[in-house]
């Protein structure tokens, strides 16, 4: 029911909107909560364990039923909070967790079961026989329980991250948050001011207070004005400060269009990372419920919200209210919904003493011990002060056992709240997060004046810490009563008081976990599942811990609270991963070849970030083995290309270069001669091979390193490392080119021929000899040319200028048709380095030495070079070292696997008998199956046949132990 | 003789446009990198062709024909002016990185949302690396917006994100409020 007069909604611009099917009208400016309730709704939900009804019971983020799932398809969004969604014409609301409609919900069964549901329950019953729990009580809770539910196809929704920056981040625009804001920003500093509301304000906008003799809401409605037209603020509303980190880092999420039917492309929600040097956090306090028999029936609400709904929004949540607190501020309600003209039933408060008058019912020292109605309470039964049971017809019950300031952030980073004996609340202790102060309620100052004075002070603190001299702002007038409170958590009596509404804890729940020794905090949450729901026990935390430390004799501060812990409210990981989706996961790093690649058919494989062509599939080709064999021929008989601009190329140069090269490499680079190119590896500190990969000297102080594309970064920060850190006085400096230069493998008996095709100027075995290097010209553009070889034939490598990389790979496709030859990708590749027994990642991954790939006779012995010490370490060397070796097929079945595990053949295939295990296998048109693998001793065991066992794909085989070179031993090919 | 057509990084994928953001490539004549050695009085030939001292760390300086941007430790690149013979490790990146230029009112808002850094305070002619999304790269704020070089073979990915934000931060100024 909407009163007249009152709120801040638009009384002349009707929205339309859904929910539950049925279609309502509300005002612009509502809320999904406050419009349903003008429209008589109280029915909102179904609770989580125990589906009774529920209806709104407060008015900010922390409400624990009101929540909707909006959005369909793909874009199903869970668990929106009605009391922050704005409506508009396109919400299409359902309520959540019930079997069949929300009236008639199936699974409220569970609420009779109840004697027989209480906490701990599933722990105890589900016990028996063992193999149920996974196969027949798992499956079964697991579809009763949830909250919302999810498409399971990809989110369709754009989502964003950015970052901020400021000198002063308020979080919270109540009078503290407002007042420090002015003061920031009046002082020069460059500030920001969150809101996690759509209306800056805070709680003025919920109450009837005066400022200046202003009303509160229309008072910062004219101070936001002031604050919008500095240049150096920025006003983020409907943003939440979810967390405070290291650094004066702050997470926050903005609902960006959660307000509007149609985005128009606008992300839904932007995740924000604030970087403040300092912070004033105030995000005000909550009004906790109180704990009586059926508190949670629909209609039964916070005593704040009541008149919360009424200032805000102009709503009554009843015709004939009923309150009932333990402190002198419940009774405002009272006094609003009076002034509004709306009947008061009673006011009932639970302090004989308490000071308090008005021409209603009041019970002093009184409490609430019961509420009756199922769907909508109807009713109260009191015991006054004089032990008589009084029964009250009510509509709509306001509760209010005292505020907890929210003091969340203030612990993010390990701080603990402090128990005020006087406040009857938990306040932050001071300098619990760096560089932020707590001003207003959040820090226990509850008054108005109190509020708007605090916001000056800490601005002014922060201000003065980051170094900002700060101009004075007198404190406007405001009341200032103080805070008067009695504690009160449960009223005793039989039945289910609830304590956590969302995940329907009762104080009998948190009592038996006591009883069965749960008694830590800690444990009665976790038995109990009190504070596990999406508030977070933001309605129950200091409730339950209080009936936990009366059931256990202990004091409030003695017991102490659970861990507040980021994020102060649900983040949408879709947020949080934003840009993060499909594509967008990682950074995709093309070839220039790349485009006639994937014109020519060819899949696409992930190289680290690169793209690398599987195989260039030909008409009537019809699996990928087909295409491997067929380039694999090619290359061996006519001419392949190969695009290899992906490896690691790395420009170094400087008076100490080749010093440099011996240090890092195991063989000696100082004494290779002015245009010749030679093989390296070079190990860790560990003794252990780092990388291997070709290094040619294009001057005196001049060469180009190339590193294996996987270890391109590693390679590089090494080299940095080792310059920076143990070679400092060495003058060498070094850069990556590997982006500058296309490089395109031409590889086969006919790549002298095709090269000659297309160069300016021919070349020969004399001018370019096997590991030779130098410049030559093709389309009178410089190309560096190496006769370096990973397939083991007569093969080149041609580097151009990265603009030319398209033409030129155009280029020798075309001449290696006239060859018989073509493009050839990584299959082939593969097969081509395994029949040579050429190395890759495969088998140098970390754990392997010089000694065990057969070239610790590359280690030089006129020379010291990183891990050349460690590697002769014990147990590094000899017999026991699981050594490279080739394997080929032995038995009937001729399959391999890669990472399979070699035994003995009458060995049963287990992990203490493994033996070694294969790291490479492909398949040789000419040779059959090939694999390359690691075993014990392997170098002395040619010959052996043992057995290959993958356990993991079934593959059991007999190999025979050979040469890892299965091509070529001499080398003829590629010298040829 | 073949005849080798030459492709710019960015090519067929810019200028792209939304809202107050306009993205689009930047062809240098050439980029050259510039590590000097120990000994500075190397350098003198430099100094003579290109008229300036090499920029502190974080900074760039016009030079004749030409920029010099500090780029690392110890490392300079050379933006469109021909560097003299010199004794210092000198090598060719001019096809090794995608540029491109960011610029309009809303530069500063997609920018907010590509790089951790705090960008709208970077002065005319600083310089940052940084990373735009996840890629690593070198940012030069100009008086007009941002200049940005990755690594050439994330150009297409660079031009996807940068457009695809600067959708976004077009379609949030849009939003009614």
């Amino acid at each position: 029911m909407r009163v007249d007069g009152k709120g801040l909604v638009h009384r002349d611009q009707s929205v339309s909107f859904k929910f539950d099917g049925q279609t309502y009208k509300g005002l612009a400016g509502d809320t999904l909560a406050s419009a349903l309730m003008a429209n008589g709704v109280r029915l909102i939900g179904r609770s989580f364990k125990y589906h009774r009804p529920r209806g709104i019971m407060s008015d900010g983020p922390q409400d624990p039923n009101g929540l909707v799932e909006l959005h369909r398809g793909d874009q199903i969004t869970p668990n929106v909070r009605m009391t922050q969604q704005e409506i508009h014409a396109g919400i299409d609301a359902r309520s959540q967790n019930h079997w069949g409609n929300l009236t008639w919900d199936v699974l409220e069964l569970n609420d009779l079961m109840a004697p027989f549901l209480g906490a701990g329950f599933y722990y105890k019953t589900f016990m028996w026989p063992k193999a149920f729990w996974e196969k027949l009580y798992e499956p079964i809770i697991r579809r009763a329980a949830g909250l919302g539910s999810l498409s399971m196809a990809h989110n369709s929704d754009d989502y964003e991250k950015a970052f901020a920056f400021c000198d002063v981040l308020v979080i919270g625009s109540g009078p503290a948050g407002i007042m420090a804001a002015l003061t920031a920003a009046r002082s020069g500093a460059d500030v920001i001011l969150c809101e996690e509301d759509f209306r800056f304000g805070g709680r003025l906008n919920f109450e009837s207070y005066d400022i200046d003799g202003q009303p509160g809401a229309a008072w910062a409605a004219a101070r936001v004005e002031e604050l919008s037209e500095m240049e150096n603020v920025r006003l983020m509303r409907r943003t939440t400060v979810t967390g405070a980190y290291d650094g004066g880092t702050y997470a926050a999420l903005e609902r960006v269009a959660q307000h509007v039917s149609d985005p128009k492309g606008a992300p839904l929600e932007t995740f924000w990372r604030i970087v403040a040097k300092g912070a004033v956090y105030a995000a005000g306090a909550m009004e906790r419920p109180i704990a009586f028999r059926n508190n949670d029936r629909p209609g039964i609400m916070m005593a704040s919200a009541i008149r919360g709904y009424l200032n805000r929004y102009g709503v009554a949540p009843g015709k004939r209210i009923t309150l009932f607190g333990n402190n002198d501020d419940a009774f405002r309600s009272a006094l609003d919904l009076q002034a509004a003209g709306l009947e008061v039933a009673a006011y009932i408060d639970s302090r004989p003493d308490a000071e308090i008058k008005g021409d209603f019912p009041i019970y002093k020292g009184a409490r609430i011990t019961g509420a009756r109605g199922r769907m909508r309470v109807d009713g109260v039964t009191l015991r006054t002060a004089q032990d008589q049971e009084v029964w009250l017809t009510t509509d709509c019950v306001g509760m209010s056992g005292g505020w907890n300031p929210t003091v969340h952030l203030t612990c993010h980073m390990n701080g603990r709240p402090q128990w005020n004996e006087q406040l009857v609340a938990f306040i932050p202790t001071p300098g619990s997060v760096p560089g932020m102060e707590v001003a207003g309620a959040a820090g226990g100052t509850f008054s108005t004046k109190g509020c708007l004075k605090s916001g000056i002070f800490r601005a002014k603190t922060v201000l003065d810490a980051i170094g900002i001299s700060a101009k004075t702002t007198p404190a406007p007038e405001a009341e200032d009563s103080a805070t008067k409170i009695s504690p009160l958590w449960v009223v005793p009596g039989k039945g289910r008081a609830w304590i956590d509404f969302q995940n329907d804890v009762t104080a009998k729940d948190v009592a038996l976990a006591a009883q069965e020794n749960f008694k830590s905090v800690e444990h009665m949450k976790r038995y109990t599942t009190q504070g596990m729901a999406p508030d977070q026990g933001k309605n129950s935390n200091i409730n339950a811990l209080a009936v936990l430390a009366d059931v256990t004799g202990r004091s409030i501060p003695e017991t102490g609270t659970t861990t507040y812990r980021p994020p102060y409210t649900p983040v949408s990981i879709a947020a949080m991963g934003a840009y993060a989706q499909g594509h967008g996961f990682a950074p995709q790093r093309l070839t220039t070849s790349h485009v006639a690649s994937v014109k020519a058919g060819a899949p696409m494989i992930e190289a680290g970030l690169w793209y690398r062509p599987s195989y260039f599939p030909k008409a009537g080709e019809v699996t990928w083995r087909q295409s491997c064999d067929r380039e694999v021929e090619m290359v061996r008989n006519h001419v392949g290309v190969c695009d290899v601009s992906t490896l690691g190329k790395i420009d170094i140069q400087g008076p100490d270069a080749g010093a440099f090269l011996d240090f890092v490499y195991i063989n000696t680079f100082s004494t290779l001669k002015v245009g010749r190119v030679r093989y390296g590896v070079m190990l860790r500190e560990d003794g252990h091979v780092m990388d291997d990969g070709t290094t040619a000297r294009l001057g005196e102080h001049h060469f180009v390193m190339t590193t294996t594309t996987a270890a391109a970064g590693q390679v590089m920060r090494h080299l940095e490392f080792v310059h920076q850190c143990l070679c400092p006085d060495m003058d060498v400096r070094f850069i990556s080119t590997t982006e500058q230069w296309a490089q395109f493998a031409v590889a086969g008996p006919k790549s002298r021929d095709l090269l000659n095709g297309l160069l300016d100027a021919p070349i020969d075995n004399d001018s370019f000899p096997f590991m030779g290097c130098g410049d030559v010209s093709v389309g009178e553009i410089t190309a560096r040319l190496f006769r370096i070889s990973f397939s083991g034939e007569h093969a080149y490598e041609i580097a151009v200028p990265s603009r030319y990389g398209a033409a030129l790979f155009d280029a020798l496709c075309t001449a290696a048709k006239e060859q018989g030859g073509g493009p050839y990708g990584m299959e082939a590749l593969n097969v081509l380095r395994i029949e040579k027994g050429f190395i890759t990642h495969a088998e140098i991954h970390g754990r392997v030495t010089a000694f065990d790939i057969g070239m610790e006779r590359m280690i030089s012995g006129k020379k010291d070079c990183i891990g050349k010490t460690a590697a002769q370490r014990p147990g590094l060397l000899g017999d026991t070292r699981e050594q490279l070796v080739g394997l080929k097929p032995a038995g009937a079945v001729k399959k391999m696997n890669a990472g399979a595990f070699l035994f003995s053949p009458n060995d049963e295939p287990t992990r203490t008998a493994q033996q070694g295990y294969s790291t490479s296998v492909g398949f040789s048109p000419t040779r059959g199956m090939l694999a390359l693998g690691f075993l014990r001793n392997g170098r002395a065991r040619h010959g052996e046949t043992l057995k290959l066992v993958d356990h993991l794909r079934d593959l059991e085989t007999l190999v025979e132990v050979c040469d890892p070179v299965f091509l070529d031993p001499e080398g003829t090919r590629a010298r040829g | 003789m073949v005849e080798l057509v030459a492709r710019t990084p960015c090519e067929g994928l810019l200028p792209y446009e939304a809202g107050e953001a306009e993205l689009s490539e930047i062809i240098p004549k050439r980029i050259t990198s510039l590590a000097p050695f120990e000994d500075s009085t190397l350098l003198k030939p430099l100094k003579t062709a290109l008229g300036v001292e090499l920029p502190a760390p974080g900074q760039s300086v016009k030079a004749k024909d030409g920029r010099i941007v500090w780029t690392g430790q110890n490392q300079f690149f050379v933006l469109d002016a021909e560097v003299p013979a010199l004794d210092a490790a000198v090598t060719d990146q001019s096809d090794a990185w995608a540029m491109v230029a960011l610029g309009g009112a809303a530069a500063i808002d997609v920018m907010a949302r590509i790089c951790p850094l705090d960008c709208a305070h970077m002065t005319a002619s600083q310089v940052a690396r940084s990373l735009i999304g996840h890629m690593p790269a070198i940012i030069i704020r100009t008086k007009t917006g941002f200049e940005i070089m990755v690594f050439r073979a994330f150009a297409k990915t660079l031009v996807n994100e940068v457009s695809h934000v600067m959708d976004a931060v077009a379609a949030r100024g849009a939003l009614s409020t």
